[in-house]
C-alpha cells in the first residue's frame, strides 16, 4: 500500500524540482530579454536612418505614405548644379557653394592636423619627458568637452583678440574661413594623434633599430622606414579628421562669418524651418559620404595592425 | 654616462615634436576657456560687450534666473544616462556573446557606424519621424490609438529620445570593451559554486564590468548635458538646455558676460564627472 503522506525526502525532492523549474523559467525570461533588448536597441539605432533614406526615394512629397520609388528629389537638388534652369536652381547653387566651402575647410584643416597630430603622436610614443601624462590627457579633452563649450569659448576668444587688433592697428579682422579652420584643427589634432598613436603602439621598433644599424641617420630612418610604416595610420587619422571637419556643425556655427556657410550650416538653415524630401535626399548623400570616409579609415586602421607587427 | 646622456637627449628631442600641438591647444583650446572665465566676472556694457567693474552678478543670475533650465538639463542628462545604461548593457552583452568573429564584427559595426555619422542628420531623422504629419503620428492614427495627430516634436520626451539615440553608442562601446577583457569562466565558476543567473550577474559580471559602466555613464552624461543640436531641433521652447541658453545669450544683442558665466557653469558640471572617471580609471590601472 502506497502512503499518501509524502516523506520529508520526497518534499525536499519536490522543492528542488520546483526551484529548478522556476530558475529555468527565470532563465528563459532572462535569455529572451537578453535577445529582445539588444534587438530593440539596434532597431532604435537604425530605423530612423533607414526610414530617412527610404523616404528620400519617395515618389510623393508625403512624409508618411510611400507612393513608389523615384529619384526626383535627387534630381531637384542636383539640377541647378548642371544648370538646367529649374526653379530650384538658386538653392542648388547655395548648396554647392556651401559644399565647396566645406571641402575647402576640411582639406586645409585635415592637412594641418595630420602634420601636428603625427608629430605629437611620435613625441608621446618615443619621448621620455615630464608632463607626458598631462599632454595625452589634454589630447583627449577636445573629444570629450562638448563642442558648444569649444565653439563659444573660441568665438569669445576671437572677439577679444580682434578687438585688441582693432585697437592696435585700426583694422578689425572678421570671423570666416581662418577662424573655422583654426577651430577644426583644434579638435582634429586629437583624432589624428590617437589613430597614429595606436599605429605606433603596434609598430615594431626593431625596424628603426635595423635602419640605424645599417647606417641610416635619424632623419633618413624616419623618412625611409618610420614614415612609410606609419602612413596607413596617418591616412586613417586624416580620413577621420576630414569626416569630422566635413560634418561639424556646432563649432562652425559659432565661428563662421558672412559668406563662409558650410554644408552642415546650410542644411541646418533648411531643416530648422521645414521637413522636405529634398532635405532627406541631401541628408542621404551626406550619410553615404561620411560612411564611406569612416569605412575607409577603419579599413586603413585594420590593415595597419596587420602589416605593422 | 655618454649613453645615459644620449638617451636623455633622444627622449628630450622627441619632446620638441609635441611643441606645435601644445602651442595650438594652449592657444586655441585652453586660452579661450581662460578668457571666458575672465569675461564671466565682468559687467555687461553696451551691445552686450563685457566691461569693468568686476562682479559676481552673472553667476548669481545664472542660478537665480536660469536655474530652471540648468536643473532641466541635469534631469535630461541623468534620464538619458539611465536609459542608455539599461539599453546599452544588454547590447554590449549581446555583442560579446556572438559566437563567430564575423557576427561579432557586424554587431559591433552596427553600433559604431551611426556614432560616426552626422548628428545633425540623425537628429533631423527624428524631426522627420515625429512631425505632426510624420510617420509615427500616421501610424498611431492608423492603429486608432489616437484620434488626432499629437504633438511629439518640441516636447521634453522628444529631447530625451533624441539624446538617448545620439548617446547610446557611447554607452555600448566602453561596456563592451570591459566585457571583452572579462573572462567568462568566472561566470561558470560562480555557477559551479551554486550561484543562480541573477547572482552571477549581480555579484560577478556587473562588478567586474563596472569600470566600463562608469566610463559609459560619464561619456553619455557629459555630451548630453552640453548637447546643443538635439534640444535645439527637437525641444523647441519646452526642451531648453544649457547649450541653447548659452547660444541665445551670445548671438544678436545678447549678454556676453552672462553667456560666459553660463559656459563656466556648464564646464564645471562636466569636469566633476570627468574627474571621477579619470580617478576610477587610474585605480583600475593600478589594479591591472
Amino acid at each position: 500500500m502506497v502512503s499518501q503522506i509524502a516523506t520529508p525526502l520526497e518534499v525536499r525532492q519536490q522543492q528542488i524540482v520546483d526551484r529548478a523549474r522556476r530558475t529555468r523559467q527565470l532563465h528563459r525570461v532572462g535569455k529572451v530579454g537578453l535577445i529582445v533588448a539588444p534587438l530593440a536597441g539596434y532597431f532604435f539605432l537604425w530605423a530612423p536612418i533607414v526610414l530617412l533614406v527610404a523616404f528620400s526615394f519617395n515618389a510623393s512629397s508625403s512624409l508618411a505614405t510611400w507612393s513608389g520609388f523615384s529619384f526626383q528629389w535627387y534630381q531637384t537638388i542636383f539640377d541647378g548644379a548642371i544648370g538646367s534652369g529649374s526653379p530650384n536652381s538658386f538653392s542648388s547653387r547655395l548648396m554647392l557653394n556651401a559644399l565647396g566651402n566645406s571641402v575647402l575647410v576640411a582639406l586645409i584643416a585635415t592637412l594641418i592636423s595630420c602634420v601636428i597630430g603625427t608629430l605629437v603622436a611620435l613625441s608621446l610614443a618615443r619621448g621620455r619627458y615630464p608632463g607626458k601624462r598631462l599632454l595625452s590627457g589634454l589630447l583627449y579633452a577636445p573629444i570629450i568637452i562638448p563642442d558648444v563649450t569649444q565653439g563659444v569659448s573660441l568665438a569669445l576668444f576671437f572677439k577679444v583678440v580682434f578687438d585688441f587688433i582693432h585697437m592696435v592697428s585700426g583694422e578689425r579682422p572678421v570671423t570666416g574661413f581662418t577662424t573655422i579652420i583654426i577651430g577644426h584643427v583644434a579638435f582634429n589634432i586629437s583624432y589624428v594623434a590617437i589613430v597614429v598613436g595606436a599605429r605606433l603602439a603596434d609598430m615594431n621598433p626593431r625596424y628603426e633599430e635595423a635602419a640605424a644599424d645599417l647606417g641610416a641617420g635619424p632623419w633618413q630612418a624616419f623618412r625611409r622606414v618610420t614614415l612609410p610604416l606609419l602612413m596607413p595610420g596617418i591616412i586613417a587619422g586624416g580620413l577621420l579628421a576630414f569626416t569630422m571637419s566635413l560634418d561639424d556643425f556646432v563649432i562652425t556655427f559659432f565661428l563662421s562669418g558672412v559668406g563662409t556657410t558650410t554644408l552642415p550650416l546650410y542644411v541646418y538653415s533648411l531643416l530648422k524651418v521645414s521637413v522636405t524630401p529634398e532635405i532627406n535626399a541631401i541628408s542621404t548623400v551626406m550619410l553615404i559620404a561620411s560612411t564611406a570616409f569612416v569605412g575607409a579609415s577603419l579599413w586603413f586602421q585594420g590593415n595597419a595592425t596587420k602589416t605593422a607587427a | 654616462m655618454a649613453l645615459w646622456l644620449r638617451g636623455l637627449v633622444r627622449g628630450r628631442g622627441y619632446a620638441l615634436l609635441s611643441v606645435p600641438a601644445v602651442v595650438w591647444l594652449v592657444l586655441f583650446f585652453i586660452a579661450p576657456v581662460i578668457i571666458v572665465l575672465g569675461i564671466s566676472f565682468m559687467s555687461r556694457g553696451t551691445g552686450g560687450l563685457p566691461v569693468l567693474p568686476l562682479t559676481l552678478d552673472n553667476y548669481s543670475r545664472t542660478f537665480n534666473v536660469f536655474g530652471g533650465v540648468i536643473g532641466q538639463s541635469v534631469r535630461f542628462a541623468l534620464i538619458t544616462t539611465i536609459v542608455c545604461l539599461l539599453l546599452g548593457y544588454p547590447m554590449a552583452y549581446f555583442i560579446k556573446t556572438r559566437r563567430t568573429r564575423w557576427a561579432k564584427g557586424v554587431a559591433l559595426f552596427l553600433v559604431v557606424l551611426p556614432f560616426w555619422t552626422n548628428l545633425l542628420i540623425r537628429t533631423y531623422a527624428w524631426r522627420f519621424l515625429l512631425a505632426r504629419e510624420g510617420l509615427i503620428n500616421s501610424l498611431l492614427l492608423e492603429l486608432r490609438l489616437i484620434d488626432a495627430p499629437i504633438q511629439i516634436l518640441n516636447t521634453e520626451f522628444a529631447v530625451i529620445l533624441g539624446l538617448v539615440y545620439g548617446m547610446l553608442p557611447f554607452m555600448v562601446l566602453p561596456i563592451y570593451a570591459s566585457m571583452e577583457r572579462f573572462d567568462f569562466r568566472y561566470i561558470e565558476a560562480a555557477q559551479d559554486l551554486g550561484a543562480g543567473a541573477w547572482a552571477a550577474f549581480w555579484r560577478v559580471l556587473l562588478p567586474m564590468t563596472l569600470p566600463g559602466v562608469i566610463a559609459g555613464c560619464v561619456l553619455v552624461f557629459v555630451p548630453s548635458i552640453g548637447s546643443y543640436v538635439t534640444p535645439d531641433l527637437l525641444g523647441g521652447n519646452r526642451g531648453l538646455m544649457i547649450a541653447t541658453l548659452l547660444a541665445s545669450q551670445l548671438t544678436g544683442s545678447g549678454n556676453m558676460p552672462q553667456g560666459a558665466a553660463i559656459s563656466m557653469v556648464l564646464l564645471a558640471m562636466i569636469v566633476v564627472p570627468l574627474a571621477v572617471y579619470v580617478w576610477t580609471g587610474r585605480k583600475e590601472g593600478q589594479r591591472g
